[in-house]
């Protein structure tokens, strides 16, 4: 059955993160994107991770990929306003996407002596023991992450004020 | 196991049943209640007081011709009300629709289910629910609809920080992300033992709560998405038939499943006062319980449209003001305080 599950969803989720480079229309991207968020999702509760899927959905399918959506209907790309780059951008664009896929599977080779592993608890993704870690073992990397959030929240809002004349 | 799995479709068909007809009968509640504060008569033709209206609206839905626009984008502008419809629909499997019924030796709960992360899945489909009105307008591929689905979309993003953030106040409180447990927490109130809904304890997090809730629902005053003296129609303008229809259905499966969060939240669920002092055995308290968790959905039902006939709409820079500059700044010294009189009680 959870077996089942993962070969479906794995399925599902790599089918629509190739649709989106595939898709000719951008909203088509970004809705195949978030199907493949959905999947991710539905990867974490298959492990006990109730919490970190409901919030991977809220925050990426809900807060971002709206924001996504938005500027992109903004912009109404379609083919007569596409842009068109030149052949070195495009050259340079292929180099880098084979670079990172090298450093990926060079990453992954070293995975395949590893046993897939049972989560070690079935309440390990609860709220509660997912605070407990995160205020006790991990303070330090978790405070300096929410003084990032700020940060990247100051710069937003530097950036978004009007120019004072 | 398949006892369960009977157990559980069942529950699963009464919810979804009830949930159509309740939202089904607020069409008409609304037309109603509009009619008694403007002082008419309202609808009257369709049997007695009018009672059989909303059979004869959805009728009405399905025979009239179904436009789809030559410039439109089909399959998404199809998607749109599905989806819609689809997410109002989801949040309901959450609530604990009553306590639990113990027959022979089986305890039944009434909650469809309950998750530990209970409050933070409504979140969950909250949020998604937007894809169906930004979808369906950009499909409709006419200016007036994305201009409403942009206004959706930003007005219901606004808004969802504000809620979670005085939710986070009162899970501070409760301890539990969990509906039943919050519900069950509320057990009691005024008689022989003390305890109070949370409502008492938490008025600012339930007055920032119901403001966004009406923001969520699109209700006035804040149907800016919808408003017809700029928009047109909003997102549902090129759509006709039956796809309206889940448009306007969604809106009214969205104010049910508000309402019944709200007094699962802050009403005590379907806790009513004196109910440990009547004497009764527990399947009747269970009963009542139920019904007066659907007397104070029916209650909140009847305030979103009180607001709608009375209040006038916002402009949208009041809207978004309402809910950056005042509502979240609110919800955060909301947590502070909550957090502080947490520790001193402590």
């Amino acid at each position: 059955m959870t077996l089942n599950a993962f070969y479906f969803l794995s399925f599902l989720a790599i089918m629509s993160a190739i649709m989106v480079v595939l898709s000719k229309n951008p909203v088509y991207s970004v809705l195949y994107l978030i199907i493949t968020f959905f999947c991710i999702a539905g990867h974490y509760t298959l492990m006990n991770a109730q919490f970190l899927a409901i919030v991977h959905i809220i925050v990426y399918a809900g807060a971002i990929m709206v924001l996504f959506l938005y500027v992109i209907m903004l912009l109404n790309l379609n083919k007569e306003s596409e842009p068109h780059k030149s052949n070195i951008l495009k050259f340079a664009a292929t180099i880098c996407a084979g670079l990172i896929m090298l450093v990926l599977i060079g990453s992954l080779k070293g995975t395949e002596n590893m046993l897939a592993q049972q989560p070690a608890a079935a309440d390990i993704g609860l709220v509660k023991t997912l605070g407990k870690v995160m205020f006790t073992e991990f303070l330090l990397p978790f405070e300096i992450t929410s003084v990032l959030l700020l940060a990247a929240m100051v710069g937003a809002v530097m950036l978004g004020k009007p120019e004072s004349r | 196991m398949s006892e369960f799995l009977i157990y559980k479709l069942i529950l699963v068909g009464s919810v979804f049943g009830i949930t159509l007809f309740v939202a089904a009968y607020s069409t008409y509640a609304e037309r109603k209640v509009a009619a008694f504060l403007q002082d008419r008569v309202g609808p009257d033709r369709a049997g007695p007081f009018g009672i059989f209206q909303p059979l004869a609206d959805g009728m009405k839905f399905i025979y009239k011709e179904e436009i789809i626009p030559v410039v439109s984008n089909k399959f998404l502008f199809v998607l749109g009300p599905c989806l819609a419809m689809l997410t109002a629909m989801m949040a309901g499997v959450l609530i604990p629709w009553g306590n639990t019924l113990i027959i022979g030796d089986q305890v039944y709960s009434l909650q469809i289910a309950d998750l530990n992360v209970g409050i933070l899945y409504v979140f969950g489909v909250v949020s998604i629910g937007v894809y169906g009105i930004m979808i369906g307008g950009w499909a409709s591929n006419n200016k007036f609809s994305l201009l409403g689905a942009i206004r959706a979309s930003a007005q219901m993003i606004s808004y969802e920080i504000a809620m979670g953030l005085s939710i986070i106040a009162l899970i501070i409180m409760t301890g539990t992300l969990s509906l039943g447990e919050i519900s069950a927490q509320q057990a009691g109130g005024v008689g022989g033992d003390w305890n109070m809904w949370n409502v008492v304890y938490q008025p600012l997090g339930f007055l920032i709560f119901i403001v966004c809730a009406f923001a969520e629902c699109n209700r006035t005053p804040f149907d800016l998405p919808e408003c017809e003296t700029e928009l047109v129609g909003g997102y549902h303008t090129e759509y006709s038939s039956m796809k309206l229809g889940f448009y306007l259905f969604a809106e009214y499966i969205n104010m049910f499943v508000s309402s019944a969060v709200i007094s699962t939240l802050y009403f005590g669920g379907y806790n009513f006062p004196f109910m440990n002092d009547l004497g009764l055995d527990h399947n009747t308290i269970s009963i009542i319980g139920t019904v007066v968790l659907f007397a104070k959905i029916s209650f909140f039902i009847f305030f979103f449209m009180w607001i709608r006939w009375t209040i006038p709409r916002f402009r949208y820079d009041q809207l978004m003001n309402l809910g950056w500059k005042i509502l979240i700044p609110l919800a955060v010294f909301n947590i502070f305080l909550t957090g502080l009189v947490m520790i001193l009680l402590k």
